[in-house]
C-alpha cells in the first residue's frame, strides 16, 4: 500500500525552476521555436504524435520542446491536453488508395505498377556523420521529373488478391461497433480493432524488439515488406448539422503492409497473409515494427501454436504503451518511506525468528553431541 | 422531377463539400489573404464559437478492412449566420480559431447566389490552385526519386 507524504512544496518549486534554467541552457544561444523543432526534427514530432496518440505537429514540438527532448515525456504531455478537450465524433476511415504519394516502396515486385518511389529516405545512405550540415543548414533544391498526371498507385496487396494468393481484408457489418481504448479499458481477448489501435500508439522501442523477435525465431513470421506508403491522406468527418460528410484537410500518415507466408488449414488453402501497420506522421521502423506483430498477434485466428511473446496477447497489448511503462516504472522514484519502514520491520521481526530458531538448533546439536 | 430536385441537391451538396475541403486545407495565412480579396464585411451572428476538440481518426485493418482507431487529432470548428439566415460552417484539423471562423463565412457567402461567383473566383480558385500547385511540384519531386531496380543474376 502506498502511503501519500505532505510538504516540500518549496523546494519541489525550486526544483522545477532549476529544471527550467536547466532546459534553457546556455541563453547566449538562441531559445527553440515550434517551427524550428517541426520543421527539422519531423521524425520526432511523428513519433510524438502516434504515441501520445494526438495528430498535432505544433503541440508534439511543444511537448519536445518542454520535455528537453524526452520523448516518451512528451508523449505523456500530450496525452494529458488530450484530456482537456472535448471529443466531437469519428472521422470517416481514411483511404490509403488516395494518398497524396511521397514515398512507396514494395520489397516484393520490382516492376510493381505506379513504381518504386523512394521519395525522403535515409535507406541507401552511408551514416557518415555528414559536417557540411553541422557548417550550415543549407537545403539542396529537389530534383523535378515529369509524372503521370493520371497514373494510380494500386496497392500491392490488391495484385495479389486478383490471384487469390493472398488473403482479402476481412470486412465486418457498416455498422459493426469499433473499439476504443480510451473509451473501454481493454480486455482479452482483444479484437484485432483494439490491437491495431494498442499498437498504433505502442512504444515503438518496444514493438521494434518484438517484431525483431519474431524475425529471430520466436513466433516465426517469414515477413515481406509488401508496401509501405508515406504521403498526405484527406480525413472526413460526419457533420450531424449539416447531414453529410465534410472534409478537414490532409494529414501526413506511413503505412505499412507486411505479407508473411501461411501454410494453409482444413479450411484455407495455403496463401499468403498479412500484417499491417499505421501511424500518424513519417513513422516508417515504426509501422514495419507494427505490421510484424500484429501479423503475429494473429496466431490464435489463423490456428498458430502459440508458443513465443509476440503471439501473447496480453504479454504484448499490457506492455506496448510507454506512458503507462513509465508511469509504473518510475512511481518507484516518488516517496515510499512509510511501505519501506513496515518492510524494515518485517525484515527485522523475521531475521530475529530466523536467528532464534537457528541459536536453538544449535544448543539441539552441541546437546546432543554431549550425549 | 423529384428526381432531378434530388440530383441537384447532392450536387450542391458535393460541390459544397469541395469548397470546405479547399478551405480547410488552405494554410491560414493564405485564406487570410483569399478573405480580404474579396472586399465584403458582412454581418453575422456567431451560432457556435470556434471551438477547439478532438476527432478520433480511424483507419482500416489491411487498408480495405474493418475500421480502427488510428489516433486523435485537434479539430477546430465553428458556426455563423448571416444577416439573411444563411448558416455557415468553418472546420479543420489544427487549433486555428481565425481560420475556421473565415472559412465559415466563406462558407455562408458562397452559399448566397449573388455572392457565389465572387466567392469562387476571388477565393476557392486561387486556394485551390495554390494546393494544386504545392501538389504537383511533389509529385514532380518524388518522380525524380523513382527507382528501377535490376536484378542480379546469381552464380554467373
Amino acid at each position: 500500500m502506498y502511503v501519500a507524504v505532505k510538504g516540500g512544496e518549496k523546494a519541489i518549486q525550486n526544483a522545477h525552476k532549476l529544471m527550467a534554467r536547466d532546459r534553457r541552457g546556455d541563453t547566449s544561444v538562441p531559445s527553440l521555436s515550434l517551427k524550428q523543432l517541426s520543421e527539422q526534427l519531423y521524425l520526432s514530432v511523428s513519433r510524438v504524435m502516434a504515441e501520445g496518440s494526438l495528430y498535432d505537429a505544433e503541440l508534439a514540438a511543444l511537448s519536445i520542446k518542454q520535455s528537453r527532448g524526452d520523448l516518451i515525456e512528451a508523449a505523456f504531455l500530450m496525452r494529458a491536453y488530450r484530456t482537456t478537450l472535448p471529443r466531437f465524433g469519428y472521422s470517416k476511415p481514411i483511404d490509403t488508395a488516395k494518398i497524396l504519394i511521397r514515398r512507396r516502396i514494395s520489397a516484393t515486385y520490382k516492376d510493381v505498377p505506379g513504381g518504386q518511389l523512394l521519395g525522403p529516405t535515409f535507406d541507401y545512405t552511408q551514416r557518415l556523420l555528414d559536417f557540411k550540415l553541422a557548417a550550415d543548414g543549407e537545403a539542396p533544391t529537389p530534383e523535378m521529373h515529369k509524372f503521370e498526371k493520371k497514373e494510380v498507385v494500386p496497392r500491392v496487396t490488391d495484385l495479389l488478391n486478383d490471384e487469390g494468393l493472398i488473403e482479402p481484408d476481412e470486412l465486418l457489418a457498416p455498422d459493426a461497433p469499433v473499439g476504443d481504448i480510451t473509451r473501454e479499458p481493454l480486455t482479452f481477448p482483444a479484437d484485432r480493432d483494439l490491437r491495431l489501435q494498442n499498437l498504433a500508439r505502442g512504444d515503438e522501442g518496444f514493438l521494434l524488439a518484438l517484431g525483431y523477435s519474431t524475425q529471430r525465431g520466436f513466433g516465426r513470421t517469414h515477413p515481406f515488406a509488401g508496401e509501405i506508403r508515406l504521403g498526405e491522406v484527406e480525413v472526413d468527418f460526419f457533420m450531424e448539422e449539416l447531414g453529410f460528410e465534410v472534409p478537414l484537410g490532409t494529414m501526413t500518415v506511413t503505412e505499412c503492409q507486411m505479407i508473411n507466408q501461411f501454410q494453409g488449414s482444413a479450411s484455407t488453402p495455403p496463401q499468403f497473409t498479412r500484417g499491417y501497420g499505421l501511424v500518424p506522421g513519417q513513422g516508417e521502423r515504426k509501422v514495419m515494427a507494427m505490421a510484424l506483430v500484429d501479423r503475429s498477434l494473429r496466431a490464435e485466428e489463423l490456428g498458430e501454436e502459440i508458443d513465443s511473446p509476440t503471439q501473447d496477447q496480453e504479454f504484448v497489448l499490457s506492455h506496448s504503451d510507454n506512458v503507462q511503462a513509465t508511469g509504473f516504472v518510475e512511481h518507484l522514484k516518488l516517496p515510499h518511506y512509510v511501505d519501506f519502514q513496515s518492510e524494515l520491520e518485517l525484515i527485522r521481526k523475521v531475521r530475529k525468528e530466523w536467528q532464534e530458531k537457528r541459536e536453538a538448533s544449535e544448543q539441539e546439536l552441541v546437546a546432543e553431541a554431549a550425549q | 422531377m423529384m428526381v432531378s430536385s434530388h440530383n441537384e441537391q447532392s450536387l450542391e451538396i458535393a460541390a459544397r463539400q469541395s469548397a470546405m475541403g479547399i478551405l480547410a486545407k488552405a494554410s491560414a495565412q493564405d485564406l487570410a489573404k483569399a478573405w480580404k480579396t474579396l472586399g465584403l464585411e458582412p454581418n453575422y451572428a456567431i451560432i457556435r464559437p470556434a471551438e477547439i476538440g478532438l476527432v478520433m481518426v480511424r483507419g482500416r485493418a489491411g487498408g480495405t478492412g474493418a475500421p480502427f482507431n488510428m489516433c486523435e487529432a485537434t479539430v477546430t470548428r465553428c458556426a455563423i449566420a448571416l444577416d439573411d439566415g444563411t448558416t455557415g460552417f468553418g472546420q479543420a484539423l489544427g487549433r486555428d480559431k481565425q481560420k475556421v471562423l473565415q472559412a465559415a463565412l466563406v462558407d455562408a457567402l458562397w452559399q448566397q447566389p449573388k455572392h457565389r461567383d465572387l466567392v469562387e473566383t476571388k477565393v476557392l480558385q486561387p486556394l485551390a490552385s495554390t494546393q494544386k500547385q504545392a501538389e504537383n511540384e511533389t509529385r514532380a519531386e518524388v518522380a525524380a526519386t523513382k527507382v528501377d531496380f535490376f536484378t542480379m543474376v546469381r552464380g554467373e
